[in-house]
Order: C-alpha cells, then sequence, then structure tokens
C-alpha cells in the first residue's frame, strides 16, 4: 500500500523527510514510526498505517514534497508480497458503513405511481417517492418542523404519540389530536431525549431550544440582513453612530490584520538626548531655511530606513507559500485625523535627506488632514511608522499594516534620571520603540536585532553627528 | 344572470368595455370580420367599426409595438396574439419596452395595454399551439401576468386588465375556452389584480394551482373526499405579482402543500411558490412541498399517447393528492 | 450663384431669422456634444454617443414639425431633435450627469436615452428601431381621437434591417398614418460599413416597398432636408400617409465614447469627410446669403456658450437621486 506525505498541520502545504527510522524489508507494527518529517510548523513522526513489510522507501533524507507525495510503500502483513488488487478491496469498505436499509416497499414501487399505474405527470413530486422510503427506516423518529413546533409549544413527549403517517411518522394532524384531547398524561421518565439522535432533524432544533430566537429570526425576516451584526444591548441614551464608509474601511483592513497576521509585540528603550538637543540647536535654523519645523519623525524615519536596508526580511510581506521581500523601502506614516486615520506613503524614503524626508512627512500628513490624498499616495507602503508619541503615549501595542510584515511605534520623549555606565545618575531624554511583528514572516531574533538597530541609530543622532541636508 | 362558457366571458366583457370607454380598442391578426380565430372578438367588428376593431397584418412584435405606441399616447389597447406560441417575436417590445417604460421615465410614460393569449395544451396543437408561455413573463418586473381559470374570474380579471395603468399579460387556456360554462354576472365587476382565489377549502392538503389545471385538481379533490382526505385548492388567477399571503395562509392550514401547473418544473411558478412557503412557513410544514408539473421537454408533443403523458389529467392529481396526504 | 444659393431659404418660406435660428440649433448641437466629449474623457460622465456630421439632417428635419404639437420618438443620436422639439440644454447635461431631476429618466438610463413628457418626447431604450413601432401606434391612437398630429420617427440605416424596421413601414403604409420614417445613414453602424449592411444600397428605395415614398436627401444639406421632411409632413397632415426619408449624413466621431473608428475607416476617408461637416456648411450658405456676419456669429457663439456653461454647471451641480429612487415606479401603485 502507499504511504504518502500526511498534511501535519492547517495550511502546512510541504513536509521533509528529515530521517527515515526504517528500511525495505523491516517488518512494522502499526503506528510504529516510520520516518521523521520536518514542517514549518511542526515536526512529527508518521506512523505506520498498519502491520506489514516495508517496499521501498521513495524520498531521500532532507527532501521536500507537497502534502499527498508517496513517500513510501508496504506490503500488508498476510498478504502476498505485491498485492495490488487485494489491498484497495480490504480497505474499502470504512468509512460510511451503513445500516441496510430495511423498507416494508418492494424495491421500485413507486408510491407515487396511479391505479393504473400511470405515471403521475411528466414531472413527478420526487420527493415524497424517495423520501417516503427513507422514513421507513427511521420510523417515527423523524419530525417534521410543525410536528417539532407544536410538541414544543404544548409540552408534548412525541416519543409517547403513535404516528398515522407513512412509516409510521408522526403528522401534524396526530398532534393535533393529542392537544384537542387535552394533551398528554403526566411524562413517564424518557430514556432518549429527542435530542439524542443527532442525525434526526429534531435533534438539530432540539439542541437549539434554548436560542429558539436565533432560529426563528429568518423565517420572520426572510430577506438577508446586510451584514452580521453583534448583539449589543442598547439602553436610553445611548447614542447610535452609523458606520460611515471610512470608519468600515478602517474596521476592516483591522480586522483582517489581526485575523490574518499573528501579532508579536516588543519593545525597547533608546536615549535620545542627543536627538533631542540637535532640534534644539537647529529648529530655529531649519524653520527659516526650509520653512516647516523640524520634528523628530524624520529621524525615526531616517533610522528605520537605514536598518531596514541592513535587515531586509523586516521590509516584507507574508504571501501564503512565500515571503516577498520588497526591493523598494515605501515608509507608511499613520496619521490621525479627528475622524479618521491615513496611512499616507512617503515612496523610496530610503533616497530622502532628513530635510526631504520633513518635507514629505509635512505634505502628506496636511493632505491626509485635508482628504486630499490621492490612491498613489496611500499605496505601495513596506512598513508602517507610527508617531504614537505625539499624544502622550509611552507605549503601544500597534496593529500591522496589512500587508506589511511589520508596525514600528515611537513613544513620548520624557526626561528620566538613567543610571549611567559609570554608575552615575543623570537626567536623559527617553523613548520607548514598540514593534508589531507578523510572526509568520518574522522571529523574535531579527526583529531584536531591527530594533536595536534602530536604537542605536536614534541615540547616535547629535549635533554635528547626522547631516540634515 | 347568463350562462357563459370561457370565451364568451371574455367576448363579453371586452364589449362592456369598449362601450364604457371609447379609448379602448382591440388589435390583433383575424380579430376583425372573422372575430378570431377562437370567436372570443366576434361580433364586435359590427358593433365597434373597423377602426377599434382592427385586424392586424401578420405581425406579433408590430401588434404589440404599436399597441405600447398608443398606450402612450392614452388609448387602452388590447392586442390579441393568436396564439401564446406566437408571442415570442414579440418578446423584445413586451421585455424591453412594455415593462420598462413607467420605470425608466418614473412614470412620465406608461403603457395601459393587455395582451390576450390563448394558451396550454390537450387540444391536439402539438409543440406550437400547446406551450403555456408564462413563465417566461413572470421574473419581469413591470410586467403583470394573469391567468383565470373560470369565465365568472375571466370577466372579472379581464376588465381589472383593461382598467389597469400597466402592461398586462392575460393568458387565456384554449382548453377552457368551451369546456366550462357558469353563471355570469351581468353587470360590471372587477376581480383585482393579485390576488389568489380559495376555489375549495379543506384542513388536510393543500393544493396550489392555476389555469385550467385548477379544474382536474377540484374533480381529484371531489374524489379524495370520499376517501375522507379535505383538500384545499387555491386558485392564484395572478401570476405577477403572486399573492403572498394567500399563499402563506392556504399553506399554513394543512403543513402539505402540493404544486400543480402545466408549464415546465424547473424555475417555474411551482419554484417560486415552494420559496415563499420556505421563507414564511418551515414551522408549519408537516412534509417536503411537492410539484406536480410539466415535463421539462421543450414542448408538447402532438401525438395523442404522447400529448397524454405531457398533460396533467386529474388522475394524476389525484395519485399525488393522495401521496401527499398519505406522508 | 451665391445670389442664387443665397435665396434657397426664402423659397422654402424661410424668413431670415428662422435661418438665424436653425443655424443656431445646428451650433448648439455641435456644441453641446464638444462639451459632453470633454466631460467624458476628464472622467466626469461615462458616455457619449454623437450627432456630430448630422446636425443639418436634424435639425432641418425637426424644423418642419411643431414643437409641443406633434410627437417624436427620436433615436439617441438625436440631439439636435430634442433641442428643436424644446428640450434644454440644462435637460441635456443632467441625463449626461445622470442627475436625479433628469426628466428623461432621473438617472436609471444611459444619457442619450431621451425622454421629454412635456415636449411629447417618448422615452427611449438601447435596442434598436422598437421606438419605430411606437410611432405608428402613436399615429393609430391620434388618430382615433381625430387629433391633428405628425409622429417622427427615427433610426440609422444599420437599424433598418431589424424586423421591427419592416413591420413599423408596413402597417403605417397600410393604413396611411401620419408619421415620417426619418433615417440618418451614416454609413456605418458601429464598424460595418454599408456595403455590408444594405442589400441593394438604400434604405429609401425601401419605401415604396411599404406603400410610401422613398426620398434619398443629401443629410448635410439643412435646407434639403427641411424641404423634404416639409414635404412629408403636409403629406402626413393631408392623410397621404406616412413617408420615408433617408438623410445621407457623415458620422465626424466615432460610434461612442467607447468606439475609435481610425481601427476601422482609413485615415483619407476620415479626412475627406471633413469637407462635408454640415456645420461648416450651414456657415457657408448663411454668410453667402449675407445672413451671417462675422459680428453675429460670435454673437450666437457667445449665446451658445453661455447656455451650455450655464446647463452644465447647473446640472453638475444637482444631486443624483437617492438609491432608494431605484425601487420606485415599478408599478402604478408606487410613487404616485
Amino acid at each position: 500500500m502507499d504511504i504518502k506525505m500526511p498534511q501535519l498541520g492547517e495550511s502546512v502545504t510541504e513536509g521533509t523527510i528529515n530521517k527515515w527510522l526504517v528500511k525495505p524489508g523491516d517488518s512494522v507494527t502499526k503506528y510504529q514510526p516510520l520516518a521523521e518529517v520536518i514542517t514549518d510548523k511542526v515536526n512529527a513522526e508518521i506512523p505506520a498505517p498498519q502491520d506489514g513489510v516495508i517496499g521501498s522507501l521513495l524520498i531521500a533524507e532532507g527532501t521536500t514534497v507537497k502534502v499527498g507525495t508517496l513517500i513510501a510503500t508496504m506490503n500488508e502483513a498476510g498478504a502476498a508480497a505485491p498485492a495490488p488488487s487485494a489491498a484497495p478491496a480490504t480497505t474499502a469498505p470504512v468509512a460510511g458503513a451503513a445500516p441496510a436499509t430495511v423498507s416494508s416497499a418492494p424495491p421500485g414501487e413507486n408510491l407515487l405511481r396511479g391505479p393504473n399505474g400511470d405515471l403521475p405527470g411528466g414531472s413527478p413530486p420526487g420527493a415524497l417517492a424517495k423520501g417516503g422510503t427513507a422514513t421507513l427506516d427511521r420510523g417515527n423518529a423523524r419530525y417534521s418542523p410543525a410536528v417539532l413546533k407544536l410538541a414544543q409549544e404544548n409540552g408534548l413527549d412525541l416519543t409517547r404519540i403513535p404516528g398515522s403517517g407513512l412509516g409510521g411518522r408522526i403528522t401534524r394532524k396526530d398532534v393535533e389530536a393529542v392537544i384537542a384531547a387535552g394533551g398528554q398524561p403526566a411524562a413517564a421518565p424518557v430514556a432518549q431525549p429527542v435530542a439524542a439522535d443527532p442525525s434526526c432533524v429534531g435533534g438539530m432544533v432540539a439542541a437549539q431550544a434554548g436560542t429558539e430566537q436565533v432560529i426563528s429570526a429568518p423565517v420572520a425576516a426572510p430577506s438577508p440582513a446586510p451584514a452580521a451584526r453583534p448583539l449589543v444591548q442598547t439602553a436610553e441614551g445611548d447614542q447610535i453612530l452609523p458606520v460611515d464608509p471610512v470608519r468600515r474601511a478602517i474596521a476592516n483592513k483591522m480586522l483582517q490584520s489581526k485575523h490574518e497576521a499573528p501579532h508579536a509585540w516588543t519593545m525597547m528603550t533608546a536615549d535620545v538626548t542627543g536627538l533631542v538637543k540637535l532640534k534644539e540647536l537647529h529648529g530655529a535654523e531649519f524653520k527659516r531655511r526650509e520653512g516647516i519645523s523640524l520634528s523628530f519623525v524624520p529621524f525615526f524615519i531616517k533610522a528605520v530606513v537605514e536598518s531596514l536596508k541592513e535587515y531586509p526580511i523586516i521590509n516584507s510581506q507574508w504571501a501564503g507559500d512565500q515571503i516577498v521581500i520588497k526591493k523598494e523601502i515605501n515608509i507608511s506614516i499613520a496619521v490621525a485625523t479627528e475622524t479618521a486615520l491615513a496611512v499616507p506613503v512617503i515612496k523610496n524614503a530610503d533616497r530622502q535627506s532628513i530635510a526631504g524626508l520633513a518635507h514629505s512627512v509635512v505634505e502628506l500628513a496636511g493632505k491626509a488632514r485635508s482628504g486630499k490624498l490621492s490612491l498613489a499616495e496611500i499605496s505601495g507602503g513596506t512598513f508602517t511608522v507610527n508617531n504614537t508619541g505625539a499624544f502622550g503615549s509611552f507605549m503601544s501595542a500597534p496593529i500591522i499594516n496589512h500587508p506589511q510584515a511589520a508596525i514600528l511605534s515611537f513613544e513620548a520623549i520624557t526626561k528620566q534620571p538613567v543610571v549611567l555606565e559609570n554608575d552615575a545618575i543623570a537626567i536623559r531624554s527617553i523613548m520607548n520603540l514598540c514593534l508589531s511583528l507578523d510572526h509568520r514572516v518574522l522571529d523574535g531574533l531579527v526583529c531584536g536585532r531591527f530594533l536595536q538597530a534602530v536604537k542605536t541609530r536614534l541615540q547616535s543622532y547629535g549635533p554635528g553627528t547626522v547631516n540634515l541636508y | 344572470m347568463a350562462v357563459l362558457n370561457f370565451v364568451e366571458a371574455v367576448r363579453e366583457t371586452l364589449r362592456q368595455e369598449m362601450r364604457r370607454d371609447k379609448d379602448v380598442w382591440v388589435v390583433g391578426e383575424d380579430v376583425g370580420k372573422k372575430g378570431g380565430v377562437f370567436g372570443a372578438t366576434l361580433g364586435l367588428f359590427d358593433e365597434f367599426g373597423e377602426t377599434r376593431v382592427q385586424d392586424s397584418p401578420l405581425t406579433e412584435s408590430a401588434i404589440v409595438g404599436v399597441g405600447i405606441g398608443s398606450a402612450l399616447y392614452g388609448t387602452k389597447p388590447v392586442c390579441e396574439i393568436q396564439f401564446a406560441d406566437f408571442i415570442f417575436p414579440a418578446f423584445n417590445q413586451i421585455i424591453s419596452e412594455a415593462a420598462k417604460m413607467r420605470y425608466r421615465s418614473n412614470g412620465d410614460w406608461t403603457v395601459p395595454m393587455v395582451i390576450r393569449a390563448p394558451f396550454g395544451g390537450g387540444i391536439h396543437g402539438g409543440l406550437y399551439h400547446s406551450q403555456s408561455v408564462e413563465q417566461y413573463f413572470t421574473n419581469t418586473a413591470g410586467l403583470k401576468v394573469v391567468v383565470p381559470s373560470t369565465p365568472r374570474d375571466a370577466k372579472g380579471l379581464l376588465a381589472a386588465a383593461i382598467r389597469d395603468a400597466d402592461p398586462v399579460l392575460f393568458f387565456e387556456h384554449k382548453g377552457l375556452y368551451r369546456a366550462i360554462k357558469e353563471e355570469v354576472p351581468d353587470e360590471e365587476y372587477i376581480i383585482p389584480i393579485g390576488k389568489a382565489d380559495v376555489k375549495r377549502d379543506g384542513s388536510d392538503i393543500t393544493v396550489i394551482t392555476y389555469g385550467k389545471a385548477v379544474h382536474f385538481c377540484l374533480e381529484a379533490a371531489k374524489e379524495l373526499a370520499k376517501e375522507g382526505v379535505e383538500a384545499l385548492v387555491l386558485d392564484l388567477r395572478t401570476l405577477l405579482p403572486l399573492d403572498r399571503e394567500a399563499i402563506i395562509a392556504a399553506a399554513k392550514k394543512t403543513g402539505k402543500v402540493l404544486i400543480v401547473h402545466e408549464a415546465g418544473k424547473t424555475h417555474g411558478i411551482g419554484s417560486e411558490v415552494s420559496a415563499i412557503i420556505a421563507e414564511e412557513c418551515l414551522f408549519d410544514l408537516d412534509a417536503p412541498v411537492q410539484r406536480l408539473c410539466g415535463p421539462d421537454i421543450p414542448a408538447m408533443p402532438y401525438a395523442s399517447p404522447m400529448e397524454k403523458a405531457y398533460m396533467l389529467d386529474p388522475q394524476k392529481c389525484l395519485a399525488a393528492m393522495r401521496a401527499l396526504a398519505q406522508f | 450663384m451665391t445670389t442664387e444659393t443665397g435665396m434657397r431659404h426664402h423659397a422654402l418660406g424661410l424668413s431670415n431669422e428662422q435661418l438665424i435660428e436653425m443655424y443656431e440649433y445646428m451650433l448648439q448641437t455641435r456644441r453641446i456634444d464638444e462639451r459632453l466629449w470633454l466631460l467624458q474623457r476628464g472622467g466626469k460622465i461615462a458616455f457619449v454617443i454623437s450627432p456630430q456630421g448630422a446636425e443639418a439632417a436634424q435639425v432641418g428635419c425637426a424644423y418642419a414639425f411643431r414643437a409641443g404639437q406633434d410627437w417624436f420618438t427620436p433615436y439617441y443620436r438625436d440631439l439636435g431633435i430634442n433641442l428643436v422639439a424644446g428640450v434644454t440644454p440644462r435637460e441635456i447635461f443632467l441625463a449626461a450627469f445622470a442627475r436625479g431631476a433628469c426628466p428623461a429618466s432621473g438617472g436609471k438610463q444611459m444619457p442619450s436615452h431621451w425622454g421629454n413628457r412635456p415636449k411629447n418626447v417618448i422615452s427611449g431604450s438601447s435596442p434598436v428601431t422598437t421606438q419605430l413601432l411606437h410611432a405608428v401606434g402613436i399615429a393609430q391612437g391620434a388618430r382615433m381621437r381625430g387629433d391633428d398630429v405628425v409622429v417622427y420617427t427615427c433610426c440609422g440605416e444599420g437599424s433598418s434591417n431589424q424586423g421591427d424596421f419592416h413591420e413599423a413601414l408596413n402597417w403605417a403604409g397600410v393604413h396611411k398614418l401620419p408619421v415620417l420614417f426619418f433615417i440618418q445613414n451614416n454609413e456605418y453602424a458601429i464598424s460595418v460599413s454599408l456595403e455590408k449592411q444594405l442589400a441593394g444600397g438604400s434604405v429609401a428605395k425601401r419605401g415604396p416597398g411599404y406603400g410610401m415614398p422613398g426620398i434619398e436627401v443629401d443629410g448635410t444639406d439643412f435646407l434639403a432636408v427641411y424641404a423634404a421632411a416639409k414635404e412629408a409632413h403636409d403629406r402626413a397632415r393631408a392623410g397621404e400617409g406616412p413617408t420615408l426619408i433617408e438623410a445621407k449624413c457623415v458620422r465626424l466621431t466615432s460610434h461612442s465614447s467607447d468606439d475609435d473608428q481610425r481601427r476601422y475607416r482609413e485615415a483619407a476617408e476620415l479626412e475627406a469627410m471633413k469637407a462635408k461637416d454640415p456645420l461648416v456648411k450651414a456657415r457657408a450658405y448663411l454668410y453667402e446669403a449675407g445672413v451671417l456676419t462675422e459680428e453675429l456669429e460670435s454673437a450666437l457663439e457667445a449665446k451658445v456658450a453661455a447656455a451650455i456653461n450655464d446647463g452644465c454647471d447647473w446640472a453638475e451641480a444637482q444631486p443624483y437621486a437617492d438609491p432608494a429612487f431605484a425601487m420606485t415606479h415599478v408599478y402604478a401603485e408606487e410613487g404616485i
């Protein structure tokens, strides 16, 4: 029989034979490990499907193959060495062993056939003929919706109502007759509740009896609701805000990112005293020369793009069975407005000076606030820089900007007493760097190195150490 | 009160409406001196003259298209398509123009017209004189589709159709023209379009049908009553718009529903009716909804045994109704 | 020669003032269409289908009709017919921008699907030639009521192959109904040229087969078209029945904004066609007749431009219909 590469986890599409634990001719018992397999999710041993003798090993150790690939053959115990035809025959009736159907109607008899054997119509009602036969083997345990509803409403035990329908089925009329006669006497304890048979229609309905509203809702309102709306209790005075398209787009994007990308989070602290000094020293001159204020953001971006060049894997995207490392470094910058969140993109941010970045940031932020961003200006980002410090945050866990692999928040710069290397205590300007990463693409080690690189660069910025133009 | 057959009821209604409103006029092939191939317009030419009872050239698209134009101008055309099987050259005019005129002009331009067409089989008409074409039109909003089953209904519904502000397709089963007679009130009356009618009340099973099949089902119901089964027979009468309330009430009453029509089964009226029942009546259903319909073949064959195999009859209806009662 | 040519409109009973009015309609037709193309190419509207090359045919023909009394079932290029029938530039631009106040359809239909109840312009659809039968029916209704109405209906030479064309002509011929069947032959049915469309090479020749005169006329000469249409209109009113007029036009633009005729027409052919530009010819006539001066011409251009700017800006500023409007006017019970 064939032994194939199993699917060892959700979304796993291939596996690598790390080591064969058996060789051709070995006798194996059922569940005995045959091989060690490595996948991107789990490492596991493949067990023998049954007793037998290993035929041939078809995949060399170290080779990666798709799920479902034939990797070895074995002969079953007791079978003549190669028994290709016998094998499938013995394995066939594994699933779906149905009990033989008991039918009181002779096979082939059409229940709808008229007295003269005429066809009832060119296109006869088929369900009764087929369904009718099927009901016979279930006896009276298959209930129509009408019967179930009446029984529930009137507290009737259907197992104690005789059925007059086809094959002893309990009909609506049967239940109505019981109700008309004043209902049932007190029920003797019933061994098997209706719901015990999960295959019967009643099982489903009875199991959901506690949530009847949920079942009946679509009946009352047949037209489909526009979107699933979570049930929210409202009280008098609550304000209801409609979700406008912008809010909807943000919600969808955030949800998609959180659903698809397994977020991991890490934080480092940077001493940016030098950077603060630089800004104090050169801010006025910069403003005079460039016409815009010098903020910290261009430095953050500079530190990020240079670090991305050092660790290009951070500048990447998850693509199912591939990871795409982007050539361009396009930095998305999160810009909060009163009502929405815009994320314009600085294209090829690695080619710009601090001054150039400063201009780009001011221009894009201005457009974002006035709602004038073009599609091109919000497309193509490869990594997002988030200046959460601007509104005083000192720690945050940002949601990754789908489909990017990571996002970095720059938190508020605060003066803190710090213990220096020589054990002296000094007042320094300190900020936190918070990185969220897509753990499908990135692991802690590379992210740590990347974040360290950003931190080192930031700490190096100071008067005279960085060229603004 | 006069006893009229179906085609006489149609003719008397045309006469009544043409006397009542001088804008009403009749147009079609052979509707003039001959009085129509089925005699539906017999005598109208003599009473109202050539302008209002007009023989058209042999051009179905023009019968409907000219009708539309005259309705746009404000007159009330009653167009006759000689056999429903020949309505297809006019399909474009009906679907693209009549059905959409009010919608596309927001009520500035409307097409109050009636298109009468004899349909249905069992009259040795073969492929092209037997078809039930109503289902080609019932998924086009903007149209109304009416199929009466009795002389009394034919009169009230045709009067309603002629007075309606929208285009109405009025299909008359040829097999009923002279087969059914009943007392029909002499005075004017209207049966509202869009209202189904319980032709027979019952508590055990519900049969939903229209056209000639109504009579087959009523006959079968009488037979079934001898076995102690009382069938409710609902005559839809209008196929577009469907009387949802009546369908739901009739289905809920017994919880067992059989839909019967001569037109083909797939994507048929029965499909829509059963969908309504599925949407609205789940917890009242006591059996799967059943359909007894024309087979899914292109049309009704000519030779008697094959025609009989296609056509519904009381025995076929009885068998399906009995099986449903027994479920 | 000049004097003789310049007197043609007097021979047709047209005053100088009427001549100028006709020219202004042609100019307005051209300039509105030019603006529509700009709007389309600028992404403001989705679709344009042009009357350019048929302005003389449309204005010349419509001028023989009585706006407000006669009825019109135009085809999609009939911008000029609509203007002469009384439809305003504002209304034209409402349709172009698909605005809720558009009298044709409130934004339900594409542009150039005309319709204007107060002006007796019937709502039109996209399947070609259906409107010819409506025209016959209108004439039938008018005759039943004894009303003095002549009906204008129109289609292209390509549409003259549709069954409805033949059914309509035959019916109108049988009953001698007051209809003018006006065929604007611009030599192309989208990309298919005359020789692949018309067996016999002439639409006009089909008229006698249906019991009516078939007149061929130079569709780029507005006075020639007017003369033919006026005669047909007189015949109709006199109870002599319908007339078929085939106006030989040119199509200066592609079939529509979704088409590029350079893909199927030779450059030389397109170049040669410019000599037949009906607007250029009309302008030349008015100058020859001494009716048009440079001063008057620039005044007319300014007047037309002002009306277009007003119509375009105003219409663009009007709101779309509410989406719920899509559910209205299906049957009489609603929205009334």
